[in-house]
């Protein structure tokens, strides 16, 4: 079984986020990068099935900046066998068919079984280039996997549908599967396997896209359309605050 | 047509999202003087194109196909394609929903054309058309714009309109066909099931007390209990918490858990990723605490405060017990 893992460094859920004063993005110097969520619980899923089956091989592939290395050294020191980064600069590249074609021309000589994608990147949020890749591979794809099985040339996925519900969907392999966040317990790098991840093949490749279909004019501040009344203090004075609210104002007390 | 609005079926009604995405059609096709046409399939189409034919949606268009009575994302994706390419639409809008979340991108890589999605609004700009989107869970807007010629797919956040605002009409229907064959669907799908909603009933509770990822550590879960037991009210969570295995599922607020609308919404370290605040956002009041000022929950915020939860809850929590006494 081989198992390909789409994972993205971005700023984390607490990293300082400032607006280039053009506009265009983030001010990347400033942000304090992680592993994609969902992409830390899909990295998580390939590494239990190779495990749980005794072989295969699980092959991380990021596209990004060098900066991005730092992601791929943590998915080799989890457990991944080997790495693919596709080199480029990607400030201002949202458009999700020209990411999914810069992975479909890094893949495509590698015949992997199974694609693994997080649902979406918390920083685009796009949640597509799985599925397109998938597509563009020729692959049946499922999104939003809370539980995959594995036998008989076949990947059943256990899909989250709205409010609660779910559903199990057989796919034919290969497939590209995109995994929503906590279907399992991320592990941590092990010390050995920090060591490891210096002795194992991380192959640089270069992009090769098409024109963007899509393109991002600025970002900036959301505007707020409500008032909120902040209240400041001491701890005892906030909690005075709140209490009256709750009870002059809410009519909860 | 030039813009083809794609419902999808709940239970043989239409998906709330596919109103809603009805009054955003609207107002792009009124914008730009465009023809609409709504498009309805599956085992319940005759009872969606009923419904969707009391809208002002141009027409609706009903595809019947054997391969269509159960969701599958190849037959949906195909289907759609099959119906741009007879109808030839510049613009494709869709309610951002789990399944078009599913199917949608595929369309895109068919027809290599863009998927615009998860927009909170659109307008129109000396003839250009400007999207809306958040990124970074909600902390930035992003404005996108399509390049080159259509057909665009565009997406609508849940409650980025009003189904409220959907125009009423009374419209024809049309029927149509695609092509579809057994080899083209690759996946089989089993029915859908809930799994142990655990007693929870959020929907029907006054006061919610709702925590995040601030709550910090699973020990931490029980001055959350504390609180809310003073108030009286019922325990909720964001995403993080119930990945985390430190609340079960069945507390969870947004998209994957349930929706809710109470006169109290406690949120403690809760940021307010997108996929949270559409389970919430209806609720009376609002009240945030969270140590991140540019937490996005605080727009959203009736009243808030900037600190620390963990020093906050459990003075709260006594001082409501003495009120109480």
């Amino acid at each position: 079984m081989k198992i390909a893992v789409l994972v993205k460094q971005v700023p984390g859920a607490d990293s300082p986020l400032s607006i280039q004063s053009n506009q265009n993005w983030v001010d990347e110097g400033s942000a304090a990068f992680i592993m994609n969520e969902s992409d830390n619980y899909a990295l998580e899923e390939a590494l239990q099935i190779r495990e749980s089956m005794g072989e295969g091989e699980v092959v991380a592939v990021s596209l990004g900046p060098d900066r991005i290395q730092k992601v791929i050294r943590e998915s080799l020191a989890k457990g991944a066998d080997r790495a693919i980064h596709i080199q480029m600069d990607t400030e201002g590249v949202i458009d999700p068919l020209v990411t999914a074609s810069h992975f479909a021309h890094a893949l495509k000589e590698e015949n992997f079984d199974l694609i693994f994608t997080g649902l979406q990147s918390d920083d685009l949020g796009m949640g597509q280039t799985g599925i397109i890749l998938g597509e563009m591979m020729g692959m049946a794809t499922a999104s939003l996997a809370m539980a995959t099985e594995l036998g008989d040339g076949k990947i059943k996925v256990k899909r989250e549908l709205e409010a609660g519900w779910f559903q199990w969907v057989s796919l034919t392999l290969p497939a590209s599967v995109s995994i929503q966040s906590g279907l399992n317990t991320p592990r941590y790098p092990s010390l050995k396997g920090i060591m490891g991840a210096k002795r194992k093949e991380l192959k640089v490749v270069t992009p090769n896209a098409i024109d963007a279909t899509q393109s991002l004019e600025k970002v900036y501040l959301p505007k707020s359309d409500k008032q909120t009344v902040m209240f400041e203090g001491s701890a005892d004075q906030i909690v005075e605050k709140l209490v009256e609210t709750f009870r002059n104002e809410v009519k909860v007390l | 047509m030039d813009v083809l609005i794609v419902l999808e079926d709940n239970n043989g009604k239409i998906h709330r999202m596919g109103l809603e995405s009805i009054a955003a059609a609207q107002k792009l096709a009124n914008g730009l003087s465009l023809s609409m046409g709504a498009l309805v399939m599956g085992a319940n189409g005759d009872a969606l194109a009923k419904e969707a034919s009391e809208y002002n949606v141009g027409e609706v268009l009903k595809i019947n196909n054997e391969h269509l009575s159960s969701y599958s994302s190849d037959g949906y994706a195909e289907t759609v394609k099959q119906v741009i390419e007879q109808e030839n639409p510049t613009y494709v809008i869709f309610g951002h929903t789990y399944q078009v979340r599913d199917y949608a991108p595929k369309v895109s890589a068919k027809l290599m054309k863009p998927f615009l999605v998860d927009n909170v609004d659109v307008r129109t700009n000396e003839g250009n058309v400007v999207f809306t989107k958040q990124m970074f869970n909600a902390k930035l807007s992003a404005d996108v714009e399509a390049n080159s010629s259509g057909p665009f797919l565009v997406s609508f956040q849940s409650a980025a309109f009003s189904m409220d605002a959907a125009a009423a009409g009374s419209v024809s229907i049309r029927e149509s066909t695609v092509q579809l064959d057994t080899a083209m669907i690759r996946t089989k799908s089993e029915p859908p099931f809930q799994e142990e909603v655990g007693g929870v009933d959020l929907t029907s509770a006054d006061i919610i007390v709702s925590i995040g990822r601030g709550i910090g550590k699973e020990e931490n879960i029980p001055l959350a209990v504390e609180l809310s037991k003073a108030l009286g009210g019922e325990l909720a969570a964001s995403r993080p918490v119930v990945d985390s295995g430190w609340l079960p599922s069945a507390h969870q607020i947004g998209s994957s858990g349930q929706s809710v609308s109470p006169k109290l919404y406690l949120a403690l370290g809760i940021s307010g990723a997108i996929q949270h605040v559409v389970g919430m956002k209806g609720s009376k009041n609002i009240v945030t605490i969270n140590k991140d000022p540019d937490a996005p929950i605080f727009e959203i915020s009736d009243y808030g405060v900037v600190g620390d939860i963990l020093e906050i809850i459990p003075k709260l929590t006594e001082a409501i017990q003495a009120l109480k006494n």
